[in-house]
């Protein structure tokens, strides 16, 4: 085989890698729920496909090729264990399939039970978002250890005593019932968005809420809403994140300096994206089951206006808030609600809103000052807003961000 | 538990600090000791002078050996630290990201020792 086919065959095999590592992940621990084993055989079959592919030509079907790859590699690691007694039902299970599964055969998608288990609650909630990345986007350890701000072998010890867990701590790989389906489905998208950047740009402060993700909790978004179309939710999910998306590079000047949304260049939001996100915000709202997700996404198609009026609708985004703080009291909220507020009402109106917020939940919360310190300035009371800009700057994360509120303090 | 944010500092880090008050680095650092201080997480700390005010001792075969300069020859030099009580590992790394010298330098976070120090200090 020459060099053209070689590299084109190893093509193949990275492209059917990244689109169906989940569902195979998936799959083939549905049964066993040895999330790390099923990883293991993954790769493996991976390296085999390598070798095998560029001799014998592509399979038909590489996406079940791989998947008889790895189930046997499994079948043979539990024989090897000597437990076969112990492991009987699952290795019946996998060698009946095994001999019935035909090479083009359909194989059920099972990635709504995993994205269920990475986000059950017996799991850490820190690690609802790590182990989705990489379960079910096969990302590395290494790259979600760095979103995380941790040493990528902290981050491996984590995953592995995760999966640990789930396969010995009896966790089911099961869609939860009725009764349960809504909380249980709040994790799975809390744990998608919090691998997203940027969670609120629309205050004077910047909330980073994120772990700058953003492709990938959108794929994650994407992955989930094809297996729950009908889920409101899920899809005004996916349309906040792509409102955000969308003023990604409107969002920092031509020397990298931060720009806040009321100033940001319309020209530079993406159009294609707000229109993506419009529509899927359309959608979910028929359902007529409003939720945080929806809610978020409404603030941000508020904004997203501008581009076509040239102007925000302040007390649309004032309704929206209080809304969402009536379903969702954080900290957050509250502070966005305060903001849009002042800009409807005045800043008055906006201050007495996050007096009302307790000292103790915002003193390390940089939004909150951030906001605070505009609307004392815009009242003139120079002396406190600059104290209260000292607090937002020491809290900021971003050097940007920080630049930026030195600027305005003056 | 109390951490130390182990500040490290470049050559470029270093050299802002000649600069006069109003500069925007040391403008951030005192914005950040504010916002610590009113958070009641920080127990102390201290900026320490430039690298090369350093000297490092060592004794090898009962022989004093006295070394110009810090230990470590490596770009980023331990600038200074600062001590902060806080509920866990993750509210730590959280401060030390907004630590000015998180963005041209680099902050280590470590849990203080205290069994270590009842060794020492107790018995």
């Amino acid at each position: 085989m020459n060099g053209g086919a070689l590299e084109e065959t190893q093509r193949t095999i990275e492209r059917v890698a990244r689109e169906s590592y989940g569902r195979l992940v998936a799959y083939l621990s549905a049964n066993t729920h040895d999330v790390a084993a099923a990883e293991d055989a993954l790769s493996e079959a991976l390296l085999k496909a390598l070798r095998v592919w560029p001799r014998d030509g592509l399979p038909q079907n590489p996406e079940a090729w791989l998947l008889t790859a790895a189930r046997n590699s499994i079948i043979d690691l539990i024989r090897h264990q000597r437990v076969v007694s112990e492991s009987e039902p699952t290795l019946l299970a996998l060698t009946r399939e095994s001999t019935e599964m035909n090479w083009a055969t359909e194989f059920p998608d099972e990635r709504l039970k995993l994205l269920f288990v990475c986000a059950h609650p017996a799991i850490d909630p820190a690690m609802h978002t790590p182990l989705m990345l990489q379960t079910v986007l096969g990302l590395d350890a290494g790259r979600i250890a760095g979103a995380f701000l941790i040493s990528p072998k902290t981050m491996g010890q984590r995953l592995v005593r995760a999966k640990i867990k789930i396969r010995d701590g009896g966790i089911r790989f099961e869609i939860p019932d009725e009764r349960e389906l809504s909380t249980r489905l709040d994790a799975v998208l809390e744990a998608i968005y919090a691998a997203f950047g940027i969670g609120w740009d629309d205050m004077a402060g910047v909330d980073q809420r994120g772990r700058d993700l953003a492709e990938e909790a959108i794929w994650l978004a994407r992955v989930l809403l094809q297996l729950i179309p009908d889920e409101p939710e899920a899809r005004g999910l996916l349309a906040l994140m792509l409102y955000c998306e969308s003023r990604r590079t409107a969002r920092r000047g031509p020397d990298r300096d931060y720009i806040p949304l009321s100033e940001q260049d319309t020209k530079q939001w993406s159009l294609p994206s707000i229109e993506e996100a419009e529509r899927h915000l359309a959608e979910a709202f028929q359902h007529g089951r409003i939720g945080r997700f929806q809610l978020e996404a409404a603030i941000q198609s508020v904004h997203s206006e501008r581009v076509r009026t040239g102007r925000t609708e302040w007390p649309a985004v004032a309704r929206f808030y209080e809304q969402l703080v009536r379903i969702s009291p954080a900290v957050g909220t509250r502070t966005g609600y305060a903001a849009a507020v002042a800009d409807a009402n005045g800043p008055e109106a906006g201050l007495e809103l996050l007096d009302d917020i307790e000292a103790e939940a915002v003193s390390a919360y940089q939004p909150y000052w951030a906001v605070r310190a505009h609307l004392l300035q815009k009242l003139g009371k120079t002396v406190e807003a600059s104290d209260t800009y000292g607090r937002a700057i020491g809290l900021s994360e971003d050097p940007a961000v920080r630049e930026f509120l030195l600027r305005k303090r003056g | 538990m109390q951490f130390a944010l182990l500040i490290y500092e470049s050559p470029e880090g270093f050299a802002i600090r000649s600069n006069d008050g109003s500069d925007s680095y040391i403008a951030a650092w005192r914005a950040y000791y504010k916002a610590m201080e009113e958070a009641g997480i920080y127990v102390g700390g201290d900026p320490l002078q430039v690298p090369e005010t350093g000297t490092t001792v060592r004794i090898k075969d009962g022989r004093r050996y006295v070394q110009d300069g810090p230990y470590a020859d490596t770009k980023e030099q331990l600038g200074g630290f600062t001590i902060l009580e806080l509920p866990s590992l993750d509210v730590a790394l959280d401060w030390a990201a907004r630590c000015p010298a998180a963005s041209i330098g680099a902050v280590e976070v470590r849990p203080l020792a205290p069994a270590m120090k009842d060794r020492i200090v107790r018995e």
